[in-house]
């Protein structure tokens, strides 16, 4: 796993034809005349995005047949998201510490009588005072 | 979809990375805590054992913030800063990245944006990274770090959580 191939799977990836193309790919292989039913779009299109997917490692093409159909390979996938659950857990540790500030300053609020709009009335007197000239 | 927690990681593009978080607190109060100091270096830690000494954010259009974290055990330092280019209170902050450490070149273009309803508070942050090298550079620490020290991370947050209740 190297970064370049995982550039190649979230630029296969950052299109909506192409993920459209594995989303029915994922169910069961097919060939591009198949594949490009469904879209507004030429084969020579379709072959086209089916070219970058094929690139990314994302997709294979059967050798034997006429009609070529198309695979899914699960791999760099695989990789793909399991680089970017790693990245989500480092940040979602970091904001679950910020529930809990945030929770701890909304109780501080609500001890002081003061409401979220920002203003010297409703503030707290021991706040609002510092603040006043 | 507005339910507290659960953070969603996605990549719009090869060079976007879209993380999208809901908190149940008002955008005020959420906003404070990603722009006032004292209140940033109270969770913008990064993995265990480490603190951030240095905590500087002049919040305005052209103002620059600079971040330092240190780790107590091994001593080491990380930081990293640049300039604010967007200030909306309370909507929106704009701001150029760069990590000193070369920890990977170039800049990135982070966007922050706060919106709240019925007093929860959805934070959209997009980083852009200005070019492949630094992107590369990303995923590669990330994976360097590794997963399963953020898995332990985050369980043992979990138990915290648990623990006070």
């Amino acid at each position: 796993m190297t970064p370049s191939s995982l550039d190649a799977t979230f630029a296969a990836l950052a299109d909506p034809t192409r993920r459209a193309i594995l989303a029915r790919l994922a169910s069961g292989d097919a060939s591009v005349t198949e594949l490009a039913v469904p879209f507004a779009m030429s084969q020579p299109a379709i072959s086209k995005h089916l070219k970058v997917l094929e690139r990314a490692g994302l997709v294979s093409a059967a050798r034997d047949a006429q009609r070529r159909p198309r695979r899914l390979e699960a791999k760099p996938l695989g990789d793909a998201s399991e680089w970017l659950e790693g990245y989500r857990a480092r940040w979602e540790a970091q904001f679950q510490r910020l529930d809990a500030l945030l929770s701890e300053l909304q109780a501080r609020k609500t001890n002081t009588h003061t409401k979220t709009k920002r203003g010297p009335t409703k503030r707290g007197r021991t706040k609002s005072r510092r603040r006043l000239p | 979809m507005t339910k507290a927690g659960a953070l969603v990681v996605t990549t719009p593009s090869d060079r976007e990375i879209l993380m999208t978080r809901v908190f149940g607190a008002p955008r005020q109060l959420v906003f404070d805590a990603f722009t006032k100091p004292d209140l940033v270096r109270r969770w913008l830690l990064g993995p265990d054992g480490w603190t951030m000494p240095v905590c500087e954010i002049d919040l305005r259009v052209g103002g620059c913030y600079r971040y330092v974290w240190s780790n107590e055990k091994s001593g080491k330092e990380m930081a990293t800063g640049g300039v604010f280019r967007d200030v909306f209170f309370f909507n929106k902050i704009a701001t150029t990245e760069k990590f000193e450490d070369p920890w990977y070149p170039g800049e990135a273009i982070v966007t922050t944006t706060f919106e709240e309803e019925r007093g929860r508070t959805t934070v959209r942050q997009s980083m852009r990274l200005e070019s492949r090298e630094i992107r590369d550079g990303i995923l590669k620490s990330g994976m360097e770090s590794g997963v399963e020290r953020s898995y332990e991370r985050l369980e043992e947050e979990l138990a915290a959580q648990e623990a006070k209740r």
